[in-house]
């Protein structure tokens, strides 16, 4: 049955927010999943003591502070070290060894919110004898995150899971060796941080600014919508070398790319696919 | 049933403790021909969760999914919320995933899959709420109510664990509260192909 209502009032406001957001602050929300992003508008709206959106956009075009507090709304910053150890086996156990055969090493995290997985990037290319040849790339909108990522300063109460999730991820060494632990914070290493990049880029309007070999891109394409994907993906697959790597999130999927027929699976459990020829 | 039973599009099911085993029995239910979609939410430890397809597949008389990111809404199927992702129904009507902070202390949420829900289907939704603790699922159920859904809620004596079918009645007034046995008879008597 197609029962699809038609538009309500609140996907109406929604819609002349992002539109609103995109004129003035030239962030552009307008191909994000709507579900989403209405569930966090919801709990903005709240922060704000706004009684609807249109209100909220009446504060939004007058005062920068309430975009700044908003954009925390309109990204999420959740993230682990190593998050899915698989993943990260993969590219130890399967994508290592094709990189070493590169004299030099660049590899893209988009999307990379506070850091961690850049980080988890450097450390296992430490372990692999591959970092000192490295250079990563780590690019995220949201400037707080990225000034958190800068500074490499992570939590205390999570090393335990890191640590766990670093030794699932075959790591040969000690998490330890890489930090230095300050009261309940511990700070990532310079020798790491010296090898990483942050910047200020969006999948939704910047464009290409390296040739790469890896690109990890996790758990941000569940945020756009199919064609916001499909320019996402574009992007990944003009960026990347011959027979470059690009690695997903796990629930994640190519299907909406032009490109698709052009990454032939790599590590299919772990969503790392391999760019072709064609 | 009455007249709204004919234009249901979709089935949200939220479930926590106890959800495998009562999931067990009413999905098989299903008629194999429903015109509808299923989406279920069922908390479990993550490591678990994966293995949801091959537990109901086998037993049930519609295709099991495990959601992927965009899926679209097939008519006739069972969806299940990845683990640690939250499950979202999107414009299209698609399927959406998320990684926002657990709600309810759940990732995947109960109620962020039936407010979601609630939005794109409206009056054409059918919520059930099942056995668990905790209070997840609550708040869905008040805006699956709101947009002019159909609510369930597992009678709380009959689930094995109460707290959360208790939470939802303390929210809501649901259309039904109903056995496990009921909520089997409810779904062969929902709409299908063959008589729409
Ligand atoms: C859930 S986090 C994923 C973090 C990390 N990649 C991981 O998997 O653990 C999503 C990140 O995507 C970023 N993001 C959202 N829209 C973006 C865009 N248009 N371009 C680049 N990054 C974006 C958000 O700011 C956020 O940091």
């Amino acid at each position: 049955m197609n029962a699809v209502p038609p538009p309500s009032v609140d996907d109406v406001e929604l819609r002349l927010l992002v539109e609103a957001i995109y004129h003035v602050y030239h962030y552009d929300f307008r191909s994000y999943a709507r579900a989403s992003l209405r569930r966090r508008m919801g709990a903005a709206m709240a922060h704000f003591g706004c009684r609807s959106l249109s209100e909220l956009q009446g504060r939004l075009l007058r005062e920068a502070d309430v975009f700044t507090e908003l954009l925390e709304y309109l990204t999420v910053q959740v993230s682990d070290l190593f998050r899915d150890p698989g993943y990260f086996r993969a590219l130890r156990e399967k994508v290592v060894p094709l990189l070493r055969t590169y004299p030099s090493l660049k590899i893209w995290i988009a999307g990379c919110s506070t850091g961690e997985e850049a980080y988890s990037m450097a450390i296992l290319l430490r372990e692999e004898g591959l970092l000192d040849r490295s250079l990563i790339y780590a690019t995220d909108i949201n400037p707080s995150a990225l000034r958190r990522a800068e500074a490499g300063v992570f939590d205390a109460a999570k090393v335990p899971d890191f640590t766990a999730n670093h030794r699932r991820s075959g790591g040969r060494s000690s998490l330890s060796d890489y930090y230095s632990a300050a009261y309940d914070r511990v700070i990532f290493d310079k020798r790491l941080r010296r090898h990483i990049v942050f910047s200020d880029h969006s999948l939704a309007t910047d464009s290409v600014f390296a040739e790469v070999q890896l690109v990890s891109c996790r758990n941000v394409l569940i945020y756009f919508n199919r064609e916001l994907q499909s320019r996402a993906l574009d992007l990944f697959y003009e960026a990347l070398c011959r027979k470059g790597f690009l690695g997903i999130g796990l629930r994640e999927s190519l299907r909406f790319s032009s490109h698709a027929d052009s990454f032939a699976e790599f590590a299919r459990e772990d969503r790392i696919y391999q760019k072709v020829d064609g | 049933m009455g007249a709204p039973m004919r234009s249901i599009a979709a089935v949200v099911i939220g479930a926590s403790t106890g959800g495998v085993e009562a999931l067990l029995r009413i999905l098989p239910a299903l008629r194999g021909d429903a015109s509808f979609s299923v989406l279920v939410v069922l908390h479990l430890p993550r490591e678990r969760s994966s293995l949801l397809v091959e537990i109901f597949a086998p037993r049930c008389n519609l295709p099991v999914r495990e959601v992927l990111d965009k899926d679209p809404i097939l008519a006739g199927s069972i969806y299940f919320a990845p683990p640690d992702y939250h499950l979202l129904v999107d414009d299209g009507p698609c399927l959406a995933l998320s990684m926002d902070p657990p709600v309810e202390h759940s990732r995947p949420s109960v109620s962020v899959l039936f407010e979601s829900a609630a939005a794109v289907y409206g009056p054409h939704l059918l919520a059930v709420l099942l056995t668990g603790a905790g209070s997840d699922g609550a708040s869905g159920l008040q805006a699956v109510q709101r947009a002019g859904g159909m609510t369930v809620v597992q009678h709380p004596a009959n689930a094995r664990m109460p707290q959360m079918p208790e939470a939802g009645l303390a929210r809501v007034t649901a259309d039904h509260v109903l056995t496990l046995e009921d909520i089997m008879s409810l779904f062969q008597a929902l709409p299908c192909a063959g008589r729409a």
